[in-house]
């Protein structure tokens, strides 16, 4: 990083720290979703965009994770602190399973891909007819008054959870950062660039994909409990959908998979235009739905067929950030 | 629990018609991926693309969907050839992944359009001619699904011949054996890799001409169908054309099977854990090749 990126990087730091004093609830929102993205992309990149995996079944590490720290509060009263701490276990469980499956096995490349599907899938129909949690009916956390700030149970205004998901993202940032350049971040670029080459070295490449998995997941977890807590319900239906594991991809794949900065990029272009797109068809008085996605699907069209990098490395040779 | 017996014959009755029709859609994935080399990510929203093409032939012109299944098949072979040639065909020389994203793409534009265009209420085709089951003794037989998979079953084995006996077919088969050999004997790889991808979608379209007499149609039901096309054809084994009719009808046996002892509601909860099985324990599937 050079000066000038210091620079833009703690101006961008310095107004998202600031936004809350300014912006309405409704800004603050987008910003949160905008957030969230970012950080979900920042997880979903160490697995495709640093090791080369293809995981279209993150909405799994999403759900389990809510799931698990939602129905601990809902049933025993237990706050979220604890509970993040149970969804981190039970997904580092889960895709410790499903990797060292897939790996142990050699399924690589689309297959893999579908079988991140199939995990998600099934849980998606197991939490429809678990009665625990209340089925496909949904699970409801009890909403307490919005004014008030409870950290111990993640209860207050918009703005908390503003914050909780900027820290979130900050701190997975500086993460992926720490790890690009330790030994795994060589490794797994590594096996991405080509694996047979990397095994030839020595590198225990069924032991770092499997890492990848599970560090991956395990931040997905955390942003699964920020969602239970954020909405305060959950429906199999909507945080197992496929849908969730496709939003979760696109903003690193736009914004440039396997940089520190693409996910953000992306997760913010994402965020804007299908909002702007979403305003837009409202403001004219239509009532389509299916307009937000299908803005993804040409944005994403669009980037794969032309940006094959992504708009982050192009951005970053127009502004002379690199070193 | 007691089940009987002509209960039970009939279930499995159905669901081996209902997965001959899941294997033609299957059976186009395979040729799109066995010769093309595309992993066809919007397999099922092409489906659905055909079966509102096929709703609005029958309200338009009152056509029935045994007839609508022509000019749909023949528009689809357009549709693919394009597709292929224009705008897949850059990529298949690139990464997996990237294959995967941009279908990915299409078929999230291709449902959302759908749904823009058409809207989310369900739509189906009934025929007075089809009310009537066909009684076997005891057993009943479903005249739709009957049809649907006899019009299935002859596609399909129109194919086969196509790749068996035709000079084309056999240059296509050539092409997915080896396509730089296919190259240096002379084939235009590029034009038969679009000439697959056109095969592989009449499939989808009279699959999905005759799927509109089993289910009620509505734009969010095709990425469902895109995961069980690739759960058939990696059951049945990727790049098997036999293996995917053998799936299909593994599949729609298993569903309605899943359907009669346990909730109807999970029976694509089994295909998956099928998929699970299948690909750790015979990675190339029930019919593929030695690895």
């Amino acid at each position: 990083m050079n000066r000038r990126a210091v620079s833009l990087l703690s101006t961008l730091a310095a107004t998202l720290i600031a936004l809350p004093a300014f912006a309405n609830d409704y800004f603050i929102s987008i910003a949160t979703l905008f957030l969230f993205f970012a950080y979900t992309g920042q997880a979903w990149n160490i697995m495709m965009g640093f090791a080369g995996q293809l995981s279209l079944g993150h909405a799994l590490y999403l759900g389990v994770g809510g799931y698990s720290a939602g129905a601990l509060y809902f049933h025993y009263g237990i706050g979220p602190w604890l509970g993040v701490g149970l969804a981190i276990i039970v997904c580092i469980a889960l895709s410790a399973f499903l990797g060292a499956l897939a790996f142990r096995y050699g399924i690589s490349g689309v297959y893999f891909t579908l079988l991140t599907i199939a995990f998600a899938e099934c849980a998606r129909i197991g939490f429809d007819h678990l009665s625990w949690t209340g089925g496909s009916a949904g699970l409801f956390l009890k909403v307490a008054q919005r004014d008030r700030i409870d950290l111990v149970n993640l209860r207050g205004p918009p703005a908390l959870y503003y914050y909780a998901i900027l820290a979130l993202t900050a701190l997975a940032c500086g993460f992926s950062a720490w790890l690009l350049r330790r030994r795994p971040g060589y490794y797994w670029q590594a096996i991405r660039e080509n694996e047979e080459a990397a095994r030839a070295l020595g590198v225990n490449t069924v032991r770092w994909k499997i890492l990848a998995v599970i560090i991956s997941a395990a931040m997905t977890a955390v942003a699964g409990v920020f969602l239970a807590f954020y909405y305060n319900n959950l429906f199999p239906e909507q945080i197992f959908n496929i849908n969730r594991s496709v939003e979760i991809i696109l903003g690193p794949i736009v914004g440039g998979m396997g940089t520190l900065f693409g996910p953000i990029i992306g997760a913010a272009l994402m965020t804007l235009l299908t909002d702007g797109a979403n305003e837009l068809v409202a403001a004219l008085g239509w009532n389509i739905p299916g307009v937000k996605q299908l803005v993804y699907g040409v944005i994403l069209l669009l980037v794969v067929v032309y940006l094959p990098d992504g708009i982050w490395p192009a951005i970053a040779r127009k502004l002379k950030l690199e070193r | 629990m007691a089940i009987d017996f002509v209960n039970l014959v009939n279930v499995i009755i159905s669901g081996v018609l209902t997965g001959l029709v899941y294997g033609l859609m299957a059976l186009g994935l395979s040729v799109i991926f066995g010769v093309a080399r595309v992993v066809n990510f919007a397999h099922g929203e092409m489906m659905t693309l055909a079966m509102y093409a096929s709703v609005i032939l029958f309200g338009a012109f009152e056509l029935n969907p045994f007839i609508a299944v022509l000019p749909v098949a023949v528009i689809f072979f357009v549709l693919g050839y394009c597709l292929q040639r224009w705008i897949v065909n850059p990529f298949v020389t690139r990464p997996e992944h990237a294959q995967f994203m941009l279908l990915l793409a299409i078929a999230i534009i291709l449902t959302n359009g759908q749904l823009m265009v058409f809207g989310p209420d369900a739509r189906s085709v009934r025929l007075d001619s089809l009310l009537e089951s066909i009684e076997l003794g005891a057993l009943l037989i479903d005249r739709g699904k009957l049809y649907a998979a006899l019009v299935a079953l002859s596609t399909a084995a129109a194919l086969f011949s196509f790749f068996r006996f035709t000079r084309s077919g056999t240059a296509i088969r050539a092409c997915a054996d080896n396509w730089i050999g296919a190259k240096v004997v002379g084939l235009n790889v590029k034009q038969l890799y679009a000439l697959a991808f056109g095969l592989g979608s009449v499939c989808v379209a009279v699959a999905g001409c005759m799927m509109l007499l089993l289910v009620d149609l509505t734009p969010s039901i095709g990425p469902g169908y895109t995961l069980l096309a690739f759960v058939i054809v990696i059951v049945g084994g990727l790049g098997s054309m036999n293996g995917a009719l053998v799936g299909g009808v593994l599949i729609g046996l298993s569903e309605a099977l899943a359907g009669l002892f346990i909730v109807p509601s999970a029976k694509s909860m089994f295909s998956f854990a099928l998929l699970i099985v299948v690909l750790l324990l015979r990675p190339r599937g029930l019919l593929g090749g030695r690895r």
